[in-house]
């Protein structure tokens, strides 16, 4: 399929992304419809959406566009099409970092103590990830980091919950770490925007090295990039957005692996051209998950994360096929 | 002073000396070719030469200042490099890959009006204009050879430094790159080739640069360069020179004994 004009691409998803963000507000339990919007403050729904539905539905947004966008960017570095925060363990880590801060008591002190956490958690990840994985960037090796990574979170967490005080605490930990939406305030928006938009914008500057570096590391740096300076923007980048969002949301994995894949076809398989619809389409894809859950009939609202890997699972595979395929 | 010039060059890689006290001053406007066995130390030198790789002694200056202080980009606009195995890391277009070339020029905009200009030279130069939307990973090794050519070309640099640019292209792909070298040179760019065919480098080349076990043992016109006895002390090798219609011809008989 040959590539749709640019402009094309951005106003497609922007449309999509209102409609479905119209969507978020007027889905759920209660119906609100049209006409409810457009009668006056007094109506009850009101309250419904302003006060719960807007904050989960901009936090949708916030945190789908960092996930895809740290994909997007994690892919366009690594040139490598598995690349995710949730499949490499960055968000493992961020969760990590959350978890301990839960662990000690420390989140109820100030509110930023947790999302710090997270962010620090994040960065550690990534660190951890670009020095395991060296200069060699082949595949095996990058997997296998990420692998290593997301094993040292997974026992952090596991020993976290070992040693855990009391059933409470091994519960509040256990649902922190099944990511969702629900019930988010005007309070988690105020805790992760800053955080995702600083880390979208040094991830946005990436572009023109992500491209070079479709030619390899030496290619790259024949044509002037600066290497060094792009790991460390991926890195600042991913851990502040990555970190932010999974500081409010707990894991939500596969958005970062699904999106830029999804976009491919659309935008071509620059990774430059990638990075902002891979925003748009992150958002999209994690508000219309979002809107799926709520609507599910069930006694409890599924998770989202559980949602999301109920779908990304299957993908993880069929690429993978792809990729057999295409190496035999 | 100008030009592109290496002064004692000596590279270490992993504590196996490979480049060991190279001297080398080039002249733009000259087509060179390195030539060596493998494992004499072409690449390491040509990527050295490039601002690529940093020397554990000595110094590579372009036009009288030193490369490694330059900026990357400022460096890149200068120097074309052409890697010898050129990774194609995702699916992109012929064109797509050729605008890579231009990264040293573009903003945060991408391709302006001159790029693109450039662009299509460059395609238009290497023979690829015809296949410009195909996706690069499914072309042909030489048809892939030619795009790489391109790329390197569409920066327009004062030197082109291309590793074994001519594997995987048949015979008259092969001249037709040559050719599209010497054009550069006669325009007045320095142009530095790494070639396994001697007769091809003796055909092509103003000056001949032969390398062996990361030393420089003969530096000259190829005449004198590509001598019988030259080559069994580079290669291992008796040759014979016999004197072609098109320049000389350069026939390996045997190992030397």
């Amino acid at each position: 399929m040959t590539a749709w004009p640019r402009w094309g691409v951005y106003a497609a998803a922007a449309g999509l992304l209102a409609v479905l963000a119209f969507a978020s507000l007027s889905a759920g339990r209660v119906w609100v419809p049209w006409s409810a919007w457009a009668a006056a403050a007094d109506d009850p729904r009101w309250a419904i959406v302003f006060g719960l539905r807007a904050p989960r539905t901009l936090l949708a947004i916030l945190v789908g566009g960092a996930l895809g966008l740290s994909g997007a960017a994690l892919q366009g570095y690594t040139r490598n099409a598995l690349a995710d925060p949730g499949v490499l363990g960055v968000s493992a880590m961020a969760a990590f970092g959350a978890v301990m801060t839960l662990y000690f008591g420390l989140a109820g002190g100030a509110p930023w103590v947790l999302p710090a956490a997270a962010m620090i958690g994040a960065g550690a990840g990534v660190v951890v990830l670009l020095v395991l994985a060296g200069a060699t960037s082949s595949l095996v090796t990058f997997i296998l980091a990420g692998v290593i990574v997301q094993t040292i979170a997974g026992a952090g967490v596991a020993l976290a919950l070992n040693l855990a005080p009391d059933p409470w605490s091994v519960n509040e930990i256990v649902n922190w770490l099944m990511g969702s939406l629900a019930d988010r305030s005007v309070e988690e928006v105020r805790l992760a925007a800053p955080g995702v938009v600083a880390g979208c914008a040094l991830l946005l500057t990436l572009g023109r090295s992500l491209d070079a570096l479709t030619l390899g590391e030496t290619g790259a740096r024949s044509l002037g990039v600066d290497l060094g300076r792009a790991r460390l923007l991926l890195a600042a980048g991913v851990a502040l957005a990555v970190g932010s969002s999974v500081a409010v949301t707990g894991v939500i994995g596969f958005v970062g692996l699904v999106t830029p894949h999804l976009l491919r076809p659309f935008v071509g398989a620059r990774p430059g051209a990638l990075l902002l619809p891979s925003f748009l389409g992150g958002a999209i894809l994690v508000l219309a998950a979002d809107i799926l859950v709520r609507l599910t009939p069930a006694a409890t609202e599924v998770k989202l994360s559980v949602a999301m890997t109920a779908l990304g699972g299957p993908f993880f595979l069929a690429i993978l096929i792809g990729m057999r395929r295409r190496l035999a | 002073m100008s030009g592109l010039g290496a002064r004692s060059l000596d590279v270490a890689l992993g504590g196996a000396p490979i480049l060991r006290d190279v001297s080398l001053a080039l002249a733009a406007g000259a087509v060179t070719a390195i030539v060596g066995p493998n494992g004499a130390g072409k690449s390491t030198l040509l990527e050295t030469l490039a601002g690529l790789r940093r020397p554990d002694a000595g110094a590579v200056d372009l036009d009288g200042a030193p490369l490694l202080a330059m900026k990357p980009r400022e460096r890149a606009r200068r120097i074309g490099f052409l890697p010898q195995t050129p990774e194609v890391a995702w699916a992109v277009t012929v064109r797509t890959f050729v605008g890579l070339g231009r990264t040293a020029f573009t903003g945060p905009w991408g391709l302006g009006r001159e790029d693109q200009a450039a662009v299509e030279a460059a395609m238009r130069a290497a023979g690829v204009s015809d296949f410009a939307e195909r996706v690069v990973t499914t072309l042909s090794g030489g048809e892939r050879a030619r795009v790489f050519v391109a790329r390197a070309l569409a920066g327009r640099p004062a030197w082109l430094l291309a590793d074994e640019p001519l594997t995987g292209l048949d015979p008259g792909h092969a001249l037709d790159a040559l050719a599209l070298f010497r054009g550069l040179a006669e325009q007045g760019a320095g142009v530095v080739v790494t070639l396994h065919d001697l007769s091809l480098a003796a055909r092509v080349a103003d000056r001949v640069v032969v390398l062996a076990q990361g030393r420089i043992v003969a530096d000259g016109p190829p005449a004198a360069c590509l001598a019988p006895e030259v080559l069994r002390a580079a290669y291992g090798v008796e040759a014979v020179i016999v004197e072609g219609a098109e320049g000389p011809l350069i026939e390996v008989l045997r190992r030397a004994g």
